[in-house]
Parts: C-alpha cells; structure tokens; sequence
C-alpha cells in the first residue's frame, strides 16, 4: 500500500520518502512519506506501538546505536540522505536536537549540562559562554528558577525544571530542529503547561517534531498532525483539518476515542 | 496443627538458622580481630614506623622500611591499575558491547579475576624475574597490577552497564562523540561506583603475599629504589612470623594488624563513597 504523499503549505526542511524501519526483522514503519515543515510544529499522534517515536528516532539516526535496527528510503535534510552512511551522524544530530519522555539531566552542574553540548562545536570565550548559557535558559523559561546556583547539580532540579533544563541544553547548540518525544508525560500539569508555551515560543525560530500520546495536546500545540497506526501514517494534514474533519475513518476513530 | 501455624514455627526455624550462621561468621571474624589486636597492638610503638627491620637476634626494631616498600608498591600498581582497568572496562561496556573481541577479553578478565595469586606471582617471575636477572619492586608492583586490573574492568563494566541507556541517547543527541559520553557522561554517573572498585581492588592486592615472594622479595634494609628488591609488609609478616625471634614474631603481629586497619579503612571509605553515589 503506498502512503498519501501530503502537500503542505510552506518550506519542507525535512523531506521523507519512502521509509522502512526495521527492528531485526519485523517491520516497525511501512512507506512513510511525508514533509515537516519549517519553523512549524508537527505532532505525530496514535496509539502505542504505532511507530511514531520510532519515526522520530530515524530524524537524527538515534538507531544507530542498537545494532539490528535499520531504515531504508530517504530522508533529505538540506539536499542530504540522513540516511546516508556516509553522512556523519555528530554532525546531523548537533542540527537535529532531541528531548526524551524522562527527563535526562546528565551528572554535572546546571551549567555544565549546558555548557558540555556547546563546547563539542565551538569554541567560546568564558564570557562569551557564560551568555550563550544564560541565552538558552532564558528561551527554556528557566533562567529566573536557576540563575543563582548555576553550579548546582542538574539532578538537584524538579522533574519539571529537568525537562526544561533538557529543552536548554538542546537549544543551546542552535539546531535548526527540535525533536520532543513525548516531552510531557512524565511531567504534572503545571509543568506541563510551561512546557506547551515554551513550544509556542520556539517554534519561530526552531522547527519542532513532537511525539505525544495526548490528542489534546498536539491540537493545542501543532500546526501539522500526523496520524500512525501500525507503522503506517494514515492521514497527515493541518492541525485543525485533521482534528475536525479528518479524511479517514481510522483516523476519526481514534481521535474521537472509539478506538481500541 | 493448621497451616498458619506451621508456616509460622518454618519461619522462626528459618530465622534462627540464619542468625546462627551470623554469629558463626561473626564470632570468626571478631577471634581474628580480636588475636590481632590482642597480639599485634602492643608492637605499634614509634619505634614501629621509624626503624627499619632488625638484624637476626638484635633486639627492638621496626618495619619502616617494608612500610615504605609496601606503599611505594601499592601506590604504582594503584597508578597503573586505574586508568588500564577503567578504559578496559570502557571498551567493554560503551564500545565492544557485541564484537568478539570484548567478549574474549570479558572471559579472560573472568579468568584472571580467579586465578590463584601464586600463579601470577610465578608468570611474572618467569616474564619479568627471570629475564632481566633479579627481583625489583617493579616486577612486585606489576604482579599486583595483574590481578588487581580485573577486579577493576569488571567493576567499571558493570557500574557502566547500570547506566540507563536514556541517559546514554540524551548524550548521542546533542552530537557528542562516543569517547565524550564514555568519559563525561557515562562514567561521571558512576564516579563513585567505580571508585569503590578501584578502592576494593587495592584493599584485595594489600595483603597479597605470594606474588611478593617471587616478585619483589623483600630487603632488609631501607630502600625506595623500585629497580632492586625492596621491603614489603605482607613478605616480613611471612617471614617473621615463623622466626625463633620473639622481637621479630612481635613485630609480625603489629604488620598484620597494620595491614588489616589499611583494608578495613579501605573497605569503610568505598562504603561510605557508595552510599552517597547520589551526590554529584
């Protein structure tokens, strides 16, 4: 069966075509095809096991570090095949930025969880770092919670304030994209919403692929919507198309909750 | 009698029986402790740390210099050990994960982790000894590097191996390479982890006697020259401890307890160090 090609409105920065996912030999993504486009928000939605975090995890070859899993087919960032063996995956992932499901402080200072991706690509004065480190905790609505025990432990921080902390260190290397998956779920309400409007913020300058298990959210947060079931994507459109008047039935099933 | 009844008598019988087996291992452990202290205290003097160890027959006398011997061995074989056993395990927890190779290596290190420390102590003999004509406190520290470096790969191996492998994904993707997150993230999550390792692998070589005899021998005299033979705590208690001499089997006594207290106080601070892994 061959996926809808979906036309959207605007500069595509990532282009997929025609991409198979496989975990050994089962088949994790069937014939995807789609584009994200620039300095919006696409929300990938579906039910568990649909592939949509694995589709997120081909943007920046997180594979590559389980051997077994590979992709085929194309995805062009910039006129390049990520896909590409010979594309170095350092590079694409300083472009290509990622925050997780559980926040992931790593074990050092606040600033040098930020500090530690920067240094890997440039080199910056102390001064010139010191604004670089206040520049991202400011776009990650931290700053005013952190920025008088910078040489605290990342691990001191609430959930929430981790996960922003996580959003900091992603942005703060200047990729062209941020990939969320499921960047919320393991957060309470309120951080939650700080992390939503954070989204909101970014998406101006950032491109922002976002897993999300909550269909409320990407309404609130997306302009694009994807929808995956069993490793397919069934319908992919504007947000509020899609959440309206969705085109396929599966897709009507399972936003309006009837679905297993 | 009903079955909750019975369960409960099973119970206390159980507990009993294991409480019986603490006091067992307990009553062993402090007799040792006990003998030691009873044996060895009254040598632990100032004379102790100063003078060297006497001739057959003089009377007073110190360990100085198998002290000094001992610590000067310990501290290369620590020197050595830390950095081959932390990048080996390295290797084997973040890079050869799968390759054959590291599951040689993994089997060999196994091997070697149960190796009897006389063998080491005779294949350096026969490497090192043999071939360059004499004992040194080299050829000691590098027995005592063989079997502490295991101790050490494995412990590295297995700290990193708790690593949650998101923590390991939040690296890759920022675009660090896999030496940076082996080294900045990875393993500076198990700082205190592999501390402890490093800190058990040198309590375990502190008392290891048998490489010693075949490797460092001893030396009666004061040196610090690691390229002749040179005194060593473990080789004087074994020596002295069988002498006819009572100044001798004392100072034996005081040696054995000065080795005990070292890997006591090793043993307290990789706890202590283990308990507050936590803390960064």
């Amino acid at each position: 069966m061959s996926a809808p090609t979906p036309t959207i409105p605007g500069d595509a920065i990532l282009v997929v075509r025609d991409l198979n996912f496989y975990y050994g030999d089962f088949r994790g993504l069937t014939n995807v095809s789609l584009n994200i486009a620039k300095s919006k928000v696409t929300a990938f939605i579906g039910p568990s096991g649909c592939g949509k975090s694995t589709l997120l995890r081909t943007f920046n070859r997180m594979y590559d570090l389980y051997p077994g899993q590979r992709a085929e087919g194309q995805i062009n960032f910039h006129g390049k095949n990520l896909l590409d063996k010979k594309q170095d995956v350092n590079l694409v992932r300083a472009k290509i930025g990622m925050v997780f499901q559980k926040p992931t402080p790593f074990p050092m200072t606040i600033f040098e969880n930020i500090a530690f991706g920067v240094r890997l690509y440039e080199r910056l004065s102390s001064s010139e770092m010191d604004d670089r480190i206040e520049w991202a905790l400011k776009k990650a609505a931290l700053w005013g919670e952190v920025k008088d025990k910078l040489q605290q432990s990342g691990l001191s921080l609430s959930g929430g304030q981790q996960q922003r902390l996580c959003i900091a260190r992603a942005i703060a290397v200047k990729p062209e994209i941020v990939l969320l998956d499921e960047p919320t779920s393991a957060l309470d309400p309120i951080s939650t919403a700080k992390i939503e409007e954070l989204i909101n913020e970014l998406k101006s300058e950032y491109t922002i692929a976002i897993v999300t298990h909550n269909m409320q959210q990407a309404a609130r947060i997306s302009d694009f919507t994807a929808f995956m079931y069993l490793g397919e994507l069934i319908e992919f459109g504007k947000t509020d198309t899609l959440f309206i008047k969705p085109a396929k039935q599966q897709t009507e099933d399972y936003i309006t909750g009837r679905f297993g | 009698m009903n079955l909750y009844s019975r369960r409960l008598w099973v119970n206390r019988i159980g507990i009993a029986l294991s409480m019986l087996a603490m006091v067992l291992g307990l009553v062993a452990l402090m007799w040792i402790l006990w003998t030691l202290f009873s044996k060895g205290f009254s040598a632990l003097n100032w004379d102790f740390f100063t003078h060297d160890t006497p001739a057959p027959g003089s009377a007073g006398g110190g360990l100085r210099n198998a002290i000094v011997g001992s610590l000067m061995i310990l501290g290369v074989t620590t020197l050595v050990s830390t950095p081959v056993g932390i990048l080996a395990g390295i290797y084997l927890a973040e890079y050869g994960s799968t390759s054959k190779f590291a599951a040689v290596t993994r089997f060999v290190t196994d091997i070697m982790l149960s190796a009897p420390s006389i063998v080491v102590g005779l294949f350096v003999y026969a490497l090192v000894v043999a071939t360059t004509g004499g004992f040194s406190g080299w050829a000691g520290s590098l027995a005592l590097c063989l079997i502490a470096i295991p101790v050490v790969v494995r412990t590295t191996e297995n700290m990193l191996r708790l690593v949650p492998s998101s923590l390991r994904e939040a690296a890759f993707a920022i675009g660090a390479p896999r030496w940076q997150v082996s080294l900045k993230v990875t393993l500076r999550a198990v700082k205190a982890g592999v501390v402890t390792g490093i800190l058990l692998a040198i309590a375990r070589v502190t008392g290891e006697t048998a490489p010693l005899l075949f490797t460092a021998l001893n030396n009666q005299f004061f040196s610090a020259d690691m390229s002749k033979p040179i005194g060593n705590l473990p080789v004087v208690i074994y020596q002295f401890a069988m002498s006819p001499y009572d100044n001798w089997v004392k100072l034996a006594w005081g040696g054995a307890l000065l080795i005990a207290m070292l890997v006591l106080g090793l043993n307290i601070v990789a706890r202590v160090l283990f308990r507050n892994k936590s803390s960064v």
